[in-house]
C-alpha cells in the first residue's frame, strides 16, 4: 500500500476513533447529580474541556499506532537509517501557534465560566460554617432567621436562593465541598473564606471534608438538605424553639 | 581496632553516631537547665533530644565515613593527601558501600538506591490499597493509613523520581560530553550518602512515637506544627534530600558548563544532557524553598515561632505559597530529564535526527522559565486572593505549549524512522501516550471553576501518577534498560523487558484511569474510607494496583538476573552516535583513554558519513574536515 492510501485508512480511523470517544465522553456517568446552577455551568466546562481534548489525544496515540504500523523495521532493515529529516519550521510555528491559541479560548471560556458562577446576585442569604476537627457546624445569622442567631449541625438551603458560605476553621485547615453543587474552599484558621452556590434542586447532599485534617478526616461528613421556602422557614422555627431551651447544638461560638 | 577507629568507615560512624546522641542529650540538658528546668526532675525531654539527633546523627554518620575528610584536612591546614585514586572505581561490590569518587560507581549507588526506595514505597501503596478495597476496612487504622500515603509519596518523591534521574544523569552525562569525571568528584559522593539517610529517617518515622508523619508529603501547616515527632523526621530528611538535590545540581551545572569536550557547543549536547542543564537550574533556584518551609515547620514545633498559628499572628497561606514555589518547580524536576530519556531513546530506535533539535532544547529552558510562574494552581481553592487565580490559570495553560511542542517533535521523530520496538523504545512509546492522558488532564486543571471542584479529589491522584508513574517513571524504565548495558557490560532478557512492559502499561491504566472518575464523582483523596457508591470502581483499582506491583517484580528478575549472568554486551549494542557507546561497556575508569573531539551534532542518523565524536590523540581543530575514519573503536 503507498502512503496515500495509508494515511487515509489512518485518518477515516482517527475521525471514528474522536467521534467515538465523544460519544462516550456523553456515555460515561462522570458527575453526581447537579443540584446547583454553578454545577451546570461547571459539567458543561467539563465536556468542551473533553470535546477539545478527545482529538489531541487519538493525534498523539493515533501518530504513535501508525508509526508502529508503517515504520516499523522489517528484517533485513537491521543496519537501515531513516531519511535525515532535521526540522521544517514552518510545521514547528504551527504546532506552536495553534495550541497556543486553543488554550487561550479554552482558559478565556473558564474565565466567563468562572465570573458566571461567582458572581454577587441582587438578593443572597449569609450562612456561616465552622470547621473543627472532624465536625461542621452551621451558623444562621439574624438576617436569615429573622430572630435569633442559630447554631446547627444541620445545613438546610432554600431552594433557588443564592448562598454565600462564609468559611471559619477553629483548629487546621479544612475545605468545605458540596460535590453536588461542584463547589468548595478551604476553610483556614485566622481568615475568613467565602464561596457562593444557587441550589436549585431539592434533595439531600453529602457535604465532605476536602483537606486533610487528621486522624478523623475521612469521617468529616455532613448533609445538606435543599428544601423549599416554606420547609426551610419551618425548620428555623424549629432550631429556635429547640435553641432557646437552652439547647443549643454546637454552642454559641463561631 | 584503633586504628579501624580512625580510618573512615562504619566503625567510624557508629562511634561518631553514638557520639551525636550524647550531645543531643548534653544540649537538650543544658538548655532545659538554663531555661529553668529543674536539674534532674526534667532532665530527659524525648521530643528534644529526638529533635537534636536527627540533626545531629546523619552528620556524625557522614563525618564517621568519610564524606568530609579531605575538606577536614584542608580547612585545618593539615597536608591533604595526594589524590591516589584509591577511592575511585569499583573493584568488588564493597565498594560501592563506601565513599567513592568515580562518578559512574556514583551514578549506580544512586540508581540502585533509588529503585530500592521504588520497591518500598510501591509496597506502602500496596497496603494502601488493601485497605481501601472496601469502604469501612479495619486493614490498618486511619492514623497508619495517613502515615502510609505520606510516606509513600515523600519515598517515591524525594527517595526515587528526584535521584534516579540524578543517578542516570551521574552515570551519563560526563561520558557523553567527552569529561573524565564530575567537576566536584567528593560533593558527588557526599550528596549520594545524604539519601540513604533522607530515606532511612523517613521510613524510620514510623517507629515514632505517636506514628509515622501522617499529614501528606505537602505537610500543610498548622496541621504539621502540631503533629506528633513523626513529622519532625520529615521536616529533617527534607533538608537532607534538598541538600543532596542542590549539591548535585551544582555539580551537573559546573560540569556540564566547563567540561564539555572539545567542539562540544551547547548545540551539539545530546538533548539529555540539556534536560538535566535545565533541570539542574530549577533545583538550585527552588529547592532552597522546600527547605525554608520545613525549617519553618521544625521551628515553630521544636522553638514555638509560630510562623503559622493563627493565633499569634502567623499566616497559615504562607506556608502554601513556600511549599509550591519549590513543589511545582519539582513536578518539572521530576520530569525534564525524563523527557532527556526520551529524546535519545526515540532519535536512535527511529534511526533519525531527533525533529527540532533546537526547539526542542528552547521549550525545556520554556518551561525552567514559565515552570516559576504556576505554583498557585495549587492553592486555587486556598483562600489565597481571588485574582491570582487569573494569571496563575493562563501561565498554566501555557506552559503546556513547550511541552506540547516536545510531544509533537517526537511524533514526527518517528515519522518515516525505522523503528526499533525494543523494551526502551516500548517504554518511550508507551510513555507519549500515558503522558499525554496526564498532559490532557493537566490542562483541565487549569481551568479554574473545573478545579474548585476536582482540587484535593481522586481526580487529582489520577492526575499525578499519569504525569509521575505514566510520564517520570516511564522514562526511567526506558532509560535504565537504555543505559543497562552501558553500566554493567552486560544485555537484559529482552523477552522479560517486553512482559514487563506491557504488563506495566495495561495495569498502569486499569488502576489509575478509573481514579479521575472517582474523584469527579466526588471522592476526596487522602481518606481511609469512603461512600458505598464507591465501593465497585476501588476494588477494581486495588486488584489492578496488585498487578502493577507484581509487574515491577519482572523487571527485579530481568535486572537482577541479567546484572549477574547476562550476556556480555558490545561497546556500542544499538548503534548510537552520543559519546557514552564509545568506550568499552562498562566504561574504563576514567571514561576516555583518548579525549573525544566532537565535530557534529548527536543525532545524524541517517546522513552520510556523519560523525558525533572522533577519538585522536591530539584534537583536530573543528572545520578541519573530517577524517575518514570514524570515531568506532
Amino acid at each position: 500500500m503507498d502512503r496515500r492510501r495509508t494515511l487515509m485508512i489512518a485518518g477515516a480511523l482517527g475521525l471514528l476513533a474522536i467521534a467515538a470517544g465523544i460519544a462516550i465522553s456523553y456515555a460515561i456517568h462522570w458527575f453526581p447529580v447537579q443540584a446547583s446552577t454553578q454545577a451546570k455551568n461547571t459539567d458543561r466546562l467539563y465536556h468542551v474541556l473533553v470535546i477539545a481534548s478527545v482529538p489531541i489525544f487519538v493525534l498523539v496515540a493515533g501518530s504513535i499506532l501508525y508509526s508502529v504500523w508503517q515504520f516499523r523495521m522489517r528484517p533485513g532493515e537491521e543496519l537501515k537509517d531513516g531519511p535525515p529529516i532535521h526540522g521544517n519550521t514552518r510545521l514547528e510555528v504551527f504546532w506552536t501557534a495553534l495550541p497556543t491559541a486553543l488554550l487561550l479560548g479554552l482558559v478565556g471560556y473558564s474565565f466567563v465560566v468562572l465570573h458566571e458562577n461567582e458572581k454577587k446576585p441582587a438578593r443572597e442569604i449569609q450562612i456561616g460554617v465552622t470547621g473543627q476537627q472532624f465536625v461542621w457546624t452551621y451558623q444562621y445569622p439574624t438576617s436569615v432567621t429573622g430572630g435569633a442567631p442559630i447554631n446547627s449541625y444541620q445545613l438546610y438551603l432554600p431552594e433557588n436562593e443564592s448562598v454565600e458560605f462564609n468559611l471559619r476553621s477553629k483548629d487546621v485547615i479544612h475545605a468545605f465541598w458540596i460535590p453536588a453543587f461542584r463547589v468548595q474552599e478551604d476553610v483556614v484558621p485566622g481568615i475568613t473564606t467565602h464561596w457562593r452556590a444557587t441550589p436549585d434542586r431539592l434533595g439531600h447532599y453529602p457535604v465532605v471534608c476536602n483537606l486533610l485534617c487528621g486522624a478523623g478526616h475521612s469521617l468529616m461528613r455532613s448533609t445538606v438538605h435543599v428544601v423549599p421556602e416554606s420547609q426551610f422557614k419551618a425548620w428555623i422555627a424549629s432550631q429556635e424553639q429547640s435553641s432557646s431551651g437552652g439547647a443549643s447544638a454546637a454552642g454559641a461560638s463561631g | 581496632m584503633a586504628a579501624r577507629l580512625k580510618a573512615p568507615g562504619y566503625y567510624r560512624s557508629a562511634l561518631m553516631m553514638a557520639g551525636a546522641v550524647a550531645f543531643a542529650f548534653g544540649l537538650t540538658w543544658l538548655v532545659r537547665m538554663s531555661t529553668g528546668h529543674s536539674t534532674f526532675r526534667h532532665f530527659i525531654s524525648g521530643d528534644a533530644i529526638l529533635t537534636v539527633s536527627l540533626l545531629a546523627v546523619p552528620l556524625a554518620f557522614l563525618v564517621g565515613l568519610g564524606g568530609f575528610d579531605y575538606w577536614f584536612y584542608w580547612a585545618a591546614g593539615r597536608p591533604t593527601r595526594p589524590e591516589d585514586h584509591s577511592g575511585h572505581g569499583a573493584r568488588s561490590w564493597k565498594d560501592y558501600f563506601r565513599i567513592n569518587t568515580d562518578h559512574k560507581v556514583i551514578g549506580i549507588q544512586y540508581t540502585v538506591n533509588s529503585f530500592i526506595f521504588l520497591l518500598i514505597g510501591g509496597l506502602l501503596a500496596m497496603l494502601m490499597r488493601a485497605q481501601l478495597a472496601q469502604p469501612g476496612s479495619h486493614f490498618v487504622d486511619p492514623n497508619t493509613f495517613n502515615g502510609l500515603f505520606s510516606v509513600h509519596a515523600s519515598l517515591l518523591i524525594f527517595l526515587f523520581i528526584i535521584p534516579v534521574f540524578a543517578g542516570l544523569g551521574n552515570f551519563v552525562i560526563p561520558l557523553m560530553i567527552g569529561a573524565p569525571d564530575m567537576a566536584f568528584p567528593r560533593l558527588n559522593a557526599l550528596s549520594f550518602w545524604l539519601l540513604p539517610v533522607a530515606g532511612l529517617m523517613m521510613l524510620g518515622s514510623f517507629f515514632a512515637p505517636g506514628g509515622a508523619f501522617a499529614d501528606g508529603w505537602t505537610a500543610y501547616a498548622p496541621l504539621s506544627t502540631n503533629a506528633p515527632i513523626g513529622q519532625t523526621f520529615f521536616s529533617v530528611a527534607v533538608q537532607f534530600a534538598g541538600a543532596s538535590s542542590v549539591m548535585t545540581a551544582l555539580n551537573f551545572l559546573v560540569t556540564i558548563i566547563t567540561m564539555r569536550a572539545p567542539g562540544m557547543s551547547f548545540f551539539r549536547m545530546p538533548l539529555l544532557v540539556w534536560a538535566n542543564f535545565a533541570t539542574s537550574l530549577l533545583v538550585v533556584i527552588a529547592t532552597p524553598f522546600i527547605a525554608a518551609s520545613q525549617f519553618f515547620v521544625l521551628l515553630d514545633r521544636a522553638l514555638g515561632f509560630n510562623f503559622f498559628n493563627a493565633a499569634h499572628g502567623g499566616d497559615v497561606l504562607m506556608y502554601q505559597h513556600v511549599f509550591w514555589f519549590y513543589s511545582h518547580p519539582a513536578v518539572y524536576i521530576m520530569m525534564l530529564p525524563g523527557f532527556g530519556i526520551i529524546s535519545e531513546v526515540i532519535a536512535v530506535k527511529s534511526r533519525k535526527p531527533i525533529f527540532g533539535y533546537r526547539m526542542m532544547a528552547f521549550s525545556l529552558l520554556a518551561i525552567v522559565g514559565l515552570g516559576f510562574t504556576v505554583w498557585a494552581h495549587h492553592m486555587f481553592t486556598s483562600g489565597m486572593a481571588s485574582w491570582i487565580r487569573i494569571p496563575m490559570a493562563i501561565t498554566t495553560a501555557i506552559i503546556a505549549v513547550p511541552t506540547g511542542i516536545k510531544i509533537f517533535s517526537w511524533l514526527a521523530t518517528l515519522w518515516r524512522g525505522v523503528l526499533h520496538l525494543d523494551t526502551p523504545m516500548l517504554f518511550a512509546l508507551g510513555f507519549l501516550t500515558t503522558f499525554t492522558l496526564g498532559g490532557i488532564s493537566g490542562v483541565m486543571l487549569a481551568m479554574v471553576p473545573f478545579d474548585i471542584h476536582v482540587s484535593s479529589t481522586y481526580f487529582i491522584v489520577a492526575h499525578i501518577h499519569y504525569v509521575l508513574f505514566g510520564g517520570s517513571l516511564m522514562t526511567i524504565f526506558a532509560g535504565v534498560y537504555y543505559w543497562f548495558p552501558k553500566m554493567t557490560g552486560r544485555m537484559f532478557d529482552e523477552r522479560l523487558g517486553k512482559w514487563h512492559f506491557w504488563t506495566t502499561f495495561i495495569f498502569m491504566n486499569l488502576t489509575f484511569g478509573p481514579m479521575h472518575i472517582l474523584g469527579l464523582q466526588g471522592m476526596p483523596r487522602r481518606v481511609s474510607t469512603y461512600a458505598a457508591k464507591f465501593a465497585d470502581l476501588n476494588l477494581f483499582i486495588s486488584i489492578a494496583s496488585f498487578g502493577l506491583g507484581l509487574s515491577v517484580l519482572i523487571f527485579v528478575y530481568n535486572i537482577v538476573t541479567s546484572w549477574r549472568g547476562g550476556p556480555r554486551s558490545v561497546s556500542n549494542p544499538w548503534r548510537a552516535m552520543t559519546l557514552e557507546w564509545h568506550v568499552s561497556s562498562p566504561p574504563p575508569v576514567f571514561n576516555f583513554d583518548r579525549v573525544p573531539t566532537v565535530v557534529g551534532g548527536p543525532y545524524e542518523y541517517g546522513v552520510p558519513g556523519a560523525v558525533h565524536g572522533i577519538f585522536t590523540p591530539t584534537p583536530t581543530p573543528v572545520g578541519a574536515g573530517v577524517p575518514a575514519t570514524s570515531g568506532e573503536h
